[in-house]
């Protein structure tokens, strides 16, 4: 043990004596794993963030949107069909809300260009009754949700997500304003809370508007895109799952579930997919940052072959001396150990730090994984045996004599 | 002093007091076809506390000689036995291990460690033996005071006189208390005022019983040696005791 430590003290000084060149191989194992911490920490940050919003739209919700629809053989696009009415949504409501389901709100979205004054933006527009409010979980900040009333008289008007709000009116009011969709003038009756959310179908940039004012006035259209269903708990949603499936599959007159046109999907599938799709995007973007730590590996080893190079004489000094081939082993794998370890600390800190910036600015959450910590101690001391392995196998097989004589 | 040690054949093989016995030892170096013999079996014996020179000009073994003697190279063919061990038969690591405990190395261009202290350089050898802090600080400090460095404990090796490192080189080949001290062209890289010093100080280990044997083509430094051996063609020439 007291060699070791001994053996550490002297790596250090050897490593101090050329710090340049120190600091140039630590910089390749810095940036190796400080960029796979960074890209790690983002992807789980980014996973964590979506699920987070899925969590939050509440877990017991099944949504039910039309499938691609095949007749005869010829399948049609995903997603493209008109299958789904609003009176599957009247009949599921009135087969199931005694037993298995709370709440159900048929929608219709689709994007626009929104115009308001000068201001214009592209949006999603979505057609719903009040019923989604609560689905979803959204509140007002400012006036009131789309009701019933507004439904049933195809009232020409609007809520706008928070963000929408400020791109169309910046720091004006926009209650009681219109805005243009289409060739229709709607008139803003409120303002949602921020959900916080990004990228597509991000809750807060979005239009609500009745559905039936979607469908009749703005679309021309009379299919839904989705219903979003609330089951009345967790425990029965496989239950719910199947009773709308096969209600629905009545419904379209249809014989098997293999022809279904629709698709009902869970909160928690939902949920998995997403994290199987992140999980794999992260594990993609750890893998392309592996590739710099390869390459600050190779760094390693080439500073630890020129300094065995170098360091011929005094290699062949301590074999005279009566250094044994182990000795001298572990005296150059611990210097090659020492710099990719000091590179894996720094690295950690520096992965760390950007990571933390990024999601600051990306909105993100951010993750801190044990994992990383683990990774950067655990990764850059066994790159540093790998990668140091060789030089300093060189060096304990040079011959004492030829070592001495070398100039 | 040991008797002259001619292998004649009329010597006793087993004489207690044999520090280095060699008999018919060869090195033959091939280099592809080409069969270079540098050392032609070669038998001689050094008693303890023998101080002996070995001479000979450029090309003449004495070299290969001397590695053999250092356990640094192992012989062709014969037999190399080292206060009573067999060294011509060692593995790598056992060879170290004779080098570390039974060879004290001075060497013709000191080879200390480049910025590190010469307490440090001293220490090298106990180091590898496993010796325990307190008594390696103690031991290097001991050699370092005997050979007049006292007060340089704490110097860089680059901050010496070339005397001054060939001293601290020979405090480390002595604090592993070896059998033999083997010196190689110990003075060629020293000023001549210098180099007496060194002889001195061999001189008085010498006397105190250590057996040194010198590797050396400058007659002037031969002979403070007790005895010297011409080395010429891989053969002996001359084996001859000196009278001071």
């Amino acid at each position: 043990m007291q060699d070791i430590i001994e053996t550490i003290i002297e790596g250090f000084q050897t490593l101090t004596l050329n710090k340049m060149r120190t600091g140039l191989a630590i910089l390749g194992i810095i940036i190796g794993i400080g960029s796979v911490i960074t890209l790690i920490s983002l992807g789980q940050g980014s996973q964590k963030s979506i699920e987070d919003q899925i969590q939050s739209l509440g877990s017991n919700l099944l949504t039910v949107s039309p499938a691609r629809q095949s007749s005869g053989g010829i399948m049609g696009a995903q997603g493209g069909s008109t299958s789904l009415t609003l009176s599957d949504a009247k009949k599921i409501e009135e087969k199931l809300s005694t037993t298995l389901i709370s709440k159900i709100s048929p929608e219709y979205s689709s994007r626009s260009q929104i115009i308001a004054g000068r201001n214009n933006t592209n949006v999603s527009i979505i057609g719903v009754y009040p019923q989604y409010a609560d689905i979803k979980k959204i509140t007002m900040s400012k006036g009131v949700f789309i009701t019933e009333r507004d439904n049933s008289s195809i009232s020409k008007v609007a809520v706008l997500g928070p963000t929408t709000a400020t791109d169309l009116f910046g720091e004006i009011d926009p209650i009681g304003k219109t805005i243009k969709a289409g060739n229709q003038t709607l008139k803003v009756i409120g303002v949602t809370v921020s959900k916080g959310g990004s990228g597509f179908n991000n809750p807060d940039d979005m239009i609500y508007v009745p559905l039936t004012t979607a469908q009749k006035q703005i679309f021309g259209k009379t299919n839904l895109t989705s219903i979003s269903i609330e089951a009345k708990s967790k425990e029965i949603m496989v239950q719910a799952q199947d009773e709308i499936g096969y209600l629905l599959l009545s419904e379209h007159k249809l014989t098997s579930p293999e022809e279904a046109d629709f698709t009902i999907m869970s909160q928690s599938d939902l949920l998995s997919t997403v994290s199987q799709v992140t999980g794999t995007l992260t594990a993609l973007l750890g893998g392309i940052a592996a590739i710099s730590l390869l390459v600050g590996g190779i760094g390693i080893m080439n500073i630890m072959l020129v300094t065995v190079t170098e360091r011929t004489r005094e290699i062949g000094l301590r074999k005279a001396l009566g250094a044994k081939k182990k000795t001298i082993i572990t005296q150059f794998l611990i210097e090659s150990i020492l710099l990719t370890f000091i590179g894996g600390i720094f690295g950690m800190i520096f992965g760390l730090t950007a990571s933390f910036v990024i999601s600051k600015i990306m909105n993100l959450s951010y993750v801190i994984s044990i994992s990383s910590i683990a990774l950067a101690i655990g990764v850059s001391s066994l790159i540093g045996i790998v990668f140091g392995l060789y030089p300093a196998r060189k060096a304990a097989n040079l011959q004492p004599i030829e070592a001495l004589r070398y100039e | 002093m040991g008797a002259l040690a001619v292998d004649k054949g009329e010597m006793s093989e087993f004489r207690g007091d044999n520090m280095i016995k060699v008999s018919k030892l060869s090195k033959i170096y091939s280099i592809g076809e080409v069969k270079t013999i540098a050392l032609d079996n070669v038998s001689f014996q050094i008693d303890k506390g023998e101080y002996v020179a070995i001479m000979g000009p450029s090309g003449s073994g004495k070299s290969t000689l001397m590695h053999i003697l250092g356990a640094l190279d192992q012989p062709t063919s014969g037999q190399y036995i080292l206060s009573g061990e067999n060294v011509s038969k060692l593995d790598e690591d056992q060879l170290a291990d004779i080098r570390n405990r039974k060879i004290g190395f001075v060497f013709q261009s000191y080879n200390l460690l480049p910025r590190t202290t010469t307490m440090q350089n001293v220490m090298l050898p106990m180091s590898y033996a496993g010796i325990e802090k307190e008594k390696k600080l103690e031991t290097a400090k001991k050699y370092l005071e005997m050979v007049g460095l006292g007060n340089r404990l704490l110097h860089t090796t680059n901050q010496l006189s070339g005397g001054q490192q060939q001293r601290v080189a020979i405090a480390r080949a002595l604090v592993m208390n070896p059998a033999i001290l083997l010196a190689d062209e110990p003075t060629g890289n020293i000023a001549s005022a210098q180099a007496e010093e060194i002889m001195s100080i061999f001189e008085k280990l010498n006397n105190q019983g250590h057996t040194i044997v010198m590797i050396t083509h400058e007659p002037d430094i031969a002979k403070h040696a007790k005895r010297i051996i011409h080395i010429r063609d891989g053969k002996i020439e001359k084996d001859e005791k000196i009278k001071h």
